[in-house]
């Protein structure tokens, strides 16, 4: 992961922008942004990112490539749609953010202790193994996410919750035990297809890279 | 004028017959108001009311009438007559619409109607039918000072209208600084590239037009007259000197781009490689399509920054303070020129707010797409660095210093209007201002017009040094009547603007010289046939109406008289006004028709508890602003009357004092908005009323009155809840302070 960042960095040299336009999801309109900064004023978690969208598109813009790709910033969103339904120049924000997010991991940028990432990872991991989500694991796995104490404080806390779903049939505690829980029909070729995309995927990002250089 | 006969009509229409006694308004106007006739008719705007006029007027039995209706702002249209002088006594919106339709009410009512009866009948007799003095034919020929593209555009527009018309151009070719452009900015739809100025198929067009005649290397040596016949002296390069006799006036002058020499901060002087907009424009012209060059060692520009705002919109000692409008898309068009050529050139342009009027906003996004970087910042310096530039600069939105190394930085300095001499401007001493050690350069401003005119050999500027009377309300409109500025010299715009600038001050001077040879007023009292004059046995040479007249129509003879030039007046009455011993006089409109209006109102003595509150109020803005008040059914004061003046600097004060001295318990005057963003229709006159009213409360002292009975405010037109409630609070400052002491 490490020399994609490198061989990245090398074949766009200055100009970020570029690099941004070919390989991040919707990149192309990074460029449009007229720094109105109705997205920042729209956005709920605003307050809370350490760089808002339209300092992201300024950033990019300003060749700050570590800053962007290492921010925690893109990984706050919630997937909204404020800023996409309010940009005046109607550019795709929510999505370029993911995009930011997933090409910043993609580099082996992204912030590690990020728990939307962490969680993301865990979901994917879930997801490829059975084939489909295990709400109950996955559940279980983000309680002890930052550490086995922290696990069982969380697990005390929401087990009334967990007993009224038990009770009201929401929640399987058959689920929780290897072997028994649903897995779906041919696992096996959903591993092939997940493989097969990020193979596509990782093409791509070679020779779009070379032809930007 | 033969012997005075008045008739008197009174409406029945709009509920006046319902609310008020139509018969005693009758009984008034014989009597009190001398009238020869009078009529009532139910409905007198209906055909056969007008026609009953019109048969008085048409069998000579009546040469003055008063209308008792509706306001004088109302059906203006059907009581127009010809060759008799009109008075409108305002029954509906000055009576019945702003008073309870109560028992109790009905007494005060009823007064309020008789006294506009007898203010009517008072006016009615001291006025005359004004007639037009039409000093000769008309001249329909225009003459343009300055051949760019706003002078050009004006010359066919004038032509097209059947016009002739004369550009005078000082340089030696046509086109100005638009032919010195490489490309202009999109002014067709989609708005997306820089596209042909098309100048050369303008001068084309214009030089063989039969209509225009043009003149290079020339200068206007002296304007004299007024519209409909302005004189003007051309003086060409050979020497020569011809006058010619013009209708109207545009001046056309444009702008000289702001010095960039007063920049070194930036880099200009110190660097080749500092361009401003201008400089640019030559070096893609040299290019013609191909890679512009850097002009220091004529190698390919690879890097080029734009500085937006430069040496304008700052506060600083000698930057413009203004935005010139054109810049920003300017600057979005010359980067273009670099990535047409070659999309790997960098283009960064460094804005503090990016304004693309128009259709910019269009070719702002074209900009983005084409992979222009725009950067929300300001630039402190430019610093030349072994043949690169460093352009430092504060990035507003990451907050952080940081510096760009460019090989050609273009700065976006601004427009200087070409407007002449300030006529305004307090002579400066020279050694005052000059710091030591410092050389002060002063460029000597040379007088565009050479006007003729007592105040001055060029046009008042309004602001910034920009000829114009109100960029708002009146564009095109200039203090000078006859004369009009368009494009650049105006108010900083861009060539969209222009050409429809060019336009509109073309027809505007139609408008003037076809006004002139009918003898008639230009705006905004368009075709109103009066003009002052002056009793000269009892002038006093004192000057003030020459000083005062915010059009400068007043010359002075060889003995220090006036001369009104009445096509260059505009017929605002500010002279009369101004003038001390009340010899200034319109022919339907005088210190007489208003004072003996002031005198006719009944004032009832003081045990009867009736005070009287006058109300002169701007026929512009005051005055309609209380129609809209009543047409509101917001009330006011039964005690007040209201007398419509053309301007509050008519308002001589000679009428503040009467009405005192006749028992009247206040008055309260109306005029628009005064200062830095006037309203006065007439530029100055409010506030030339407002200096004098403020001199007013050493007379109210000298009749031992209370100075709050005195009230000068400024109304502007939508005022309407505010007008009527001044009123009331007048009435309730005389219900404190008691009647007048002077009634008899």
């Amino acid at each position: 992961m490490d020399d994609l960042n490198l061989a990245m960095r090398d074949r766009y040299r200055n100009n970020f922008l570029q690099e941004v336009e070919a390989n991040v999801e919707e990149g192309e309109w990074a460029k449009m942004c007229m720094q109105c900064g109705v997205c920042s004023g729209s956005c709920p978690f605003g307050p809370h990112w350490d760089h808002p969208p339209q300092e992201i598109f300024m950033m990019i813009r300003a060749n700050k490539r570590e800053e962007v790709l290492s921010s925690t910033s893109m990984w706050l969103c919630t997937s909204c749609y404020n800023c996409i339904v309010r940009c005046p120049r109607e550019i795709p924000i929510t999505h370029i953010m993911h995009g930011l997010a997933s090409y910043a991991q993609r580099l082996g940028l992204a912030p590690k202790e990020q728990p939307t990432r962490k969680f993301g990872l865990m979901f994917w991991d879930n997801i490829e193994k059975n084939g489909r989500v295990n709400e109950s694991i996955l559940g279980i796995k983000l309680y002890f996410m930052n550490g086995f104490k922290e696990g069982v404080k969380t697990a005390y806390k929401m087990a009334p919750v967990g007993w009224n779903m038990l009770r009201t049939k929401r929640f399987n505690p058959f689920a929780l035990i290897p072997f028994l829980h649903k897995r779906c029909k041919k696992r096996s070729d959903i591993q092939a297809i997940l493989r097969k995309a990020q193979q596509i995927e990782n093409a791509r990002t070679v020779r779009f890279g070379t032809a930007g250089g | 004028m033969s012997e005075v006969k008045i008739g008197a009509y009174i409406c029945k229409g709009c509920g006046i017959g319902e609310r008020l006694d139509t018969d005693q308004l009758e009984q008034i106007a014989a009597r009190e108001g001398k009238a020869a006739i009078v009529r009532q008719h139910e409905f007198l705007c209906s055909t056969s009311g007008v026609q009953s006029i019109q048969n008085d007027i048409s069998a000579g039995d009546v040469n003055r009438i008063v209308i008792a209706a509706c306001s004088r702002r109302a059906k203006t249209e059907a009581f127009r007559f010809e060759n008799v002088a009109i008075s409108r006594a305002n029954l509906r919106e000055g009576v019945i619409w702003v008073r309870p339709d109560t028992e109790e009410a009905l007494e005060l009512t009823q007064e309020m109607a008789g006294d506009y009866l007898r203010m009517g009948c008072a006016e009615a007799k001291h006025m005359t039918p004004p007639s037009p003095h039409v000093e000769s034919t008309t001249t329909r020929e225009v003459l343009i000072v300055g051949g760019g593209l706003t002078g050009l555009t004006a010359a066919l527009e004038a032509s097209k209208a059947g016009y002739r018309a004369t550009i005078v151009e000082k340089s030696g070719e046509l086109g100005g600084w638009a032919a010195k452009l490489y490309r202009r900015t999109p002014h067709r739809s989609p708005y997306t590239d820089p596209q042909e100025t098309g100048i050369a198929d303008l001068i084309a067009a214009v030089q063989s037009d039969a209509n225009i005649s043009v003149q290079l290397d020339a200068t206007i040596t002296r304007t004299s007259g007024s519209p409909g016949r302005f004189f003007v002296d051309i003086a060409t390069e050979s020497g020569a000197t011809r006058t010619d006799r013009f209708g109207a006036i545009i001046q056309a002058t444009g702008f000289t781009p702001f010095d960039a020499n007063k920049l070194p901060e930036l880099g200009f002087g110190k660097s080749p490689d500092v361009v401003d907009q201008l400089g640019l424009e030559r070096l893609a012209r040299e290019a013609n399509g191909g890679p512009i060059k850097r002009p220091s060692d004529g190698k390919d520009v690879r890097n080029v920054v734009f500085v937006q705002c430069a040496g304008q919109r700052s506060q600083s000692e000698g930057h413009l303070p203004y935005c010139s409008g054109h810049c920003c898309n300017t600057s979005i068009k010359q980067a273009m020129y670099f990535k047409d050529a070659n999309p790997g050139v960098d283009t960064t342009i460094l804005y503090t707010d990016l304004r693309s009027p128009g259709n910019g906003e269009d070719f702002y996004r074209s900009g983005q797409k084409k992979g222009v970087i725009f950067t929300k910042g300001v630039v402190k310096e430019v610093v030349p660095e072994n043949g690169v530039l460093d352009v430092r600069l504060k990035d507003l939105i990451l907050d952080e210093d940081v510096a760009i190394r460019a090989d050609l930085v273009v700065l976006a300095t601004g427009m200087v209007a070409n407007s002449g001499v300030n006529i305004d401007a307090v002579p400066l001493d020279a050694d005052k201002d000059a710091k030591p050690g410092e050389a002060h350069i002063e460029i000597p401003i040379e007088s565009i017009l050479n006007l003729d005119y007592r105040q001055g050999p060029d046009m008042p500027q309004l602001r910034h040094g920009f000829n114009d009377s109100h960029f708002i309300c009146f564009p095109y409109e200039t203090q000078r009547t006859g004369i009009y500025a368009a494009g650049p010299v105006r108010r900083p715009m861009d060539m969209v603007q222009v050409v429809d600038d060019a336009a509109g001050a073309t027809l505007k001077a139609i408008q003037a010289l076809e006004n002139a040879g009918l003898g008639r007023a230009a705006h905004p009292r368009s075709g109103d046939l009066s003009f002052p004059s002056f009793r000269r046995e009892g002038c006093t040479q004192c000057k003030r109406c020459t000083v005062e007249c915010p059009f400068g129509a007043i010359d002075e003879d060889e003995k220090r008289y006036p001369i009104f030039n009445e096509s260059r007046c505009r017929r605002c009455g500010t002279c009369m006004g101004a003038c001390p011993v009340r010899v200034i006089s319109f022919e339907n409109y005088s210190v007489d028709s208003v004072g003996q209006q002031i005198k006719a109102v009944d004032i009832p003595d003081e045990f009867s508890e009736k005070p009287r509150i006058l109300v002169l109020a701007c026929e512009n803005d005051a005055y309609p602003a209380l129609d809209m008040a009543a047409m509101n059914r917001l009330e006011y004061s039964a005690f007040v009357r209201v007398i419509p003046v053309r301007c509050l600097g008519s308002v001589n004060t000679i009428w503040v004092t009467d009405a005192l001295n006749g028992g009247y318990d206040s008055v309260v005057l109306m005029g628009c908005q005064k200062g830095e963003n006037y309203q006065c229709h007439f530029v100055k006159g409010s506030e030339m009323a407002h200096y004098r009213m403020s001199k007013i409360d050493d007379t109210l002292q000298q009749l031992q009155m209370e100075t709050e009975r005195v009230c000068t405010y400024e109304v502007a037109i939508t005022d309407i809840h505010r007008a009527s409630q001044l009123i009331n609070d007048m009435a309730a400052t005389i219900d404190r302070i008691g009647l007048s002491p002077f009634k008899f």
